[in-house]
Order: C-alpha cells, then structure tokens, then sequence
C-alpha cells in the first residue's frame, strides 16, 4: 500500500522534476506523423478499409489542447501525410489547413463543449475529409463510387472517441516530468 | 469545460500581432495546399521524386513490419490449421494425386508445344524475374490503391514493370525510387489490364473498382457469354503484361460484363515477384516476296 502509493506520487508529481521542453512541444507532431506512416505498414489492403489515422490524431490534439498546435501546423504535417497517403499530392495540405481555420472559428462561436458536440463536431469534419478526399481522388483519374468509401467513413466515426483516449494519453506522456531542475 | 482564457488576444499589440500573423499563416496554408493541388493535377509525375525520397527513407522500417505482418499471418494460419488438420490433410492428398497426373500431362503438352514453336520458327525470349520483393507498405486509407515495394533501382526495378505473386497479377510498377517502389494495384480504379477468359479466350478488360473487386468489361457486346466462377487471364495484347498470367474469378454477372474477384490478395503473399515488362513479339517479315514476283 504505502510502496504503491509512494510509486504514484514519483510517476506523478516529482520534486525538482520538469517536464521536457522538447518533449513537450515536438510530442504532438511526432505523434501525427507517426498517425500518417504507420497504418500503411499493417496490411496490403484492396480497399479503403483503414481510418485516416494522421487526421484523426491531428483533429484529436486539436480538441484536446485549443492553442497547443499552430493554426498553420496543417502545412508541414500535411506535407508529410500527402507522401505517403496516396492521395494527389497537397490535398492533406489544404484540408488539414481548412479543419484548423473551421474548428477556431466553430470554437470562438461554441465556447462550452463537452463529449457530444465534440464528437459531432468531429464527426462533420471526418465525413467531408473522407468524401473531400475521395473527391480530389476522383478529379486526379481515380473513378470510384461513393460506396466504396462508405465502411471508411463509419470505421473512423466509431474509432474516433479511442483515438482521442489515446491522445490523452499520449498528453499525459507529453507533461511527464523527466528533466531534473538543478 | 470552458475554452482557456489565454487564447485571446490581449490589448497588448504584440499579442494581437501574433494572434493575426499565425490566422494569416493558416489561410496561407490552406492556399499553398490549393496549388500544389493544382500542380499535381495537372502534372501527376511532378512530387514523384519527393514521394520516392520518403518512400526510401522508410523502407527499413517498413521491412521490418512487413516481416511481423508475415509472422502474425503464419502464426494465425499454424492455429487454426491445428485444428482441421485431419480433414485437411486428406483432402490435400487426395488433390496432390489428380495434381501429380494433371502435371504430367501439362508437362507432356509443354513439350509439345516446344516442339511445334521450333518448328514454326517461332522464338520466345523468357520474361523471368528481374527481383523477389515483399510489398511494405500501402494506402491503406486512400481510396487510390498503391502499394510501396521493398526494392527499386538498386535492384534494377523501372516503372511499367508488372507484378505478380504466385497466385496472379498483383499490379504494375509506377514511379521507382532508389530502393523502393511505388506499385499501382490491379484493384485500383485507374488501372485497367486486358483479359481472357482462360477456357476459350473472350476477350474483356479488367478495371479496378477500388474496393477490392474488378470490373469486366465485355470488348464484343452482345449476349454476355460469362459465368460464375470463370477464372480470367491476361491476354497480353498491348504489351506490358505477359499473356496467361492468371488474374480474377468472376462472382457476379452484370448486364454488360461481370464483377470479378482478383485471384491473388497482396496481403496474403510474402514476396511478389518483379517481371520484365513483356512486348509482343513483332510480326514475321513477309516470305518469299521476290520469289512470288519472279514467278
């Protein structure tokens, strides 16, 4: 009892203990980016089956730390999602770029939030990103139907709330007090 | 929860400065996102290089997931394996008797086949391999289908190459950068290959559907002369793939054509192979032209 207790309390809140710098800024982006490789990685998949994970972890920091990313992180994490998603290159730049502005601007008018509307709001924002997607898809040569990406779309709207479980916790790594203060 | 208080702008003029800059640099993305839309619109070929960059830089690791990726497969294959084992191994022995006549028979035909070729005077160069490779990586989350290639042109990979597993065609070489290569699949919408039907040859197309199945489109209309279960292979007309490599199954008739299933699953084969992009064989020289005029 007492060593467990006494293990919390160092894991949690050390004397003299800072949380990094670097970690504490680079965390987020590192995590988006890694959001943006890795599922590629897990299987050859013939249809559209995986959640855009990169938006996903991206729209997540979003909601959970208002401020912590840059309206303009859009550009240089987007960048690095349009190499390796496939889609014609610069469509993650703009729509990413278009989620942040359309979030603050939702936010400034919706101060109070809470689970639903925050699911909701993600939602609308995951539905035209997929539909928005396909589209440029589709202009670029592709021809695929709607339908096509319908299990997408229901798949990233359900895995949406674990998404933002992990982020919270990927926030609780992101403070973890690491640096020793002299 | 409340929004944080510290996101306003204060009076201060720094503040609202930064507050104005960091807006103007997000709409400023989302319009450097817009041209580069554009430009890869217009030019599709144009980030390849950076793409082939990123690719590269991410093989290693990629490689080493596509290992586990095999292990996790063998590994769930070997359990519920163990579990129809007995009936499994039977059937299999039964399959492997009428296999070993069925290849003596093929081999037999083989031999003929040679035999007439020779003494046609026709001559075939074999296609072979140019490099085994594991597929590493893919789109998953696009509803283009490309897939990224352990190997590129360290391996002597160059783009328009087919690929195919031991099971059929799996698709075509795109854009190859130094060690990897990006592969547009079959099921992709864009791509289309020129089919047969195994038995009897009716010409069609396959096209991606994106969603994992193929569209046959039917080249003569008219009654549509398909069905259930045909299996489809390429007929190498218009070069690029080598005729008779096996490619769908067709499962659904439509009125013009059929839906087809593709007979090999790129996340079901650990190494695909790499061919030489095939050129049909140029026509024969026309014979004895002066002899004829002589007479």
């Amino acid at each position: 009892m007492f060593q467990r207790s006494a293990s919390r309390s160092t894991s949690r809140q050390r004397i003299n203990h800072a949380p990094s710098r670097i970690l504490a800024r680079g965390f987020p982006w590192l995590t988006i980016m890694l959001g943006s490789v890795v599922p590629g990685w897990f299987l050859i998949a013939s249809a559209p089956v995986m959640p855009p994970l990169g938006f996903l972890i991206y729209l997540g920091w979003r909601q959970l730390r208002p401020g912590l990313l840059p309206i303009w992180a859009g550009l240089p994490l987007g960048l690095f999602d349009d190499l390796f998603s496939g889609q014609p290159f610069g469509c993650a730049v703009l729509l990413w770029s278009v989620t942040a502005i359309v979030l603050e601007i939702v936010e400034l008018r919706l101060p109070w939030r809470n689970f639903v509307t925050e699911w909701l709001m993600a939602m609308g924002l995951i539905v035209a990103y997929i539909f928005l997607c396909l589209a440029f898809a589709n202009i670029a040569g592709a021809s695929s139907p709607i339908r096509v990406i319908v299990p997408q779309v229901v798949i990233s709207v359900l895995s949406y709330p674990l998404v933002g479980r992990v982020v919270a916790m990927f926030d609780r790594i992101r403070l973890a007090p690491i640096v020793l203060l002299r | 929860m409340a929004p944080p208080v510290n996101r306003r702008s204060s009076y201060s003029r720094r503040a609202q400065y930064t507050t104005f800059l960091s807006y103007t640099a997000g709409v400023l993305g989302a319009v450097v996102g817009l041209a580069l839309v554009v430009i890869s619109l217009v030019n599709p070929e144009f980030f390849s290089t950076l793409r082939g960059l990123a690719d590269d830089a991410t093989e290693p690791a990629a490689q080493v997931s596509a290992g586990g990726r095999d292990l996790g497969r063998d590994a769930w294959a070997n359990l519920s394996g163990f579990f129809h084992s007995g009936s499994e191994h039977a059937r299999v022995e039964r399959e492997l008797g009428e296999a070993k006549v069925r290849l003596v028979e093929a081999k037999a035909a083989m031999a003929e086949n040679k035999r007439l070729k020779d003494l046609m005077g026709l001559s075939e160069q074999d296609g072979g391999a140019v490099t085994y490779a594991r597929l590493t990586a893919s789109t998953s989350a696009s509803s283009r289908r490309y897939a990224t290639l352990g190997a590129g042109r360290d391996r002597n990979v160059t783009s328009g190459m087919p690929v195919r597993s031991q099971m059929g065609l799996v698709g075509r070489v795109l854009e190859v950068g130094s060690s990897s290569a990006r592969v547009l699949l079959v099921t992709d919408s864009e791509s289309v290959v020129p089919v047969r039907r195994a038995a009897d040859g009716v010409p069609a197309f396959a096209q991606g559907n994106g969603d994992g199945t193929l569209r046959i489109r039917l080249i003569n209309l008219g009654i549509n002369p398909l069905k259930k279960g045909d299996v489809l292979v390429t007929s190498g007309s218009g070069g690029l793939y080598r005729p008779g490599t096996p490619m769908a199954i067709v499962t659904d008739l439509i009125r013009d054509g059929a839906i087809a299933r593709v007979l090999s699953n790129p996340s079901d084969t650990d190494y695909v192979m790499v061919e030489k992009s095939w050129a049909p064989p140029a026509p024969p020289p026309p014979a004895n032209d002066g002899t004829v005029k002589k007479r």
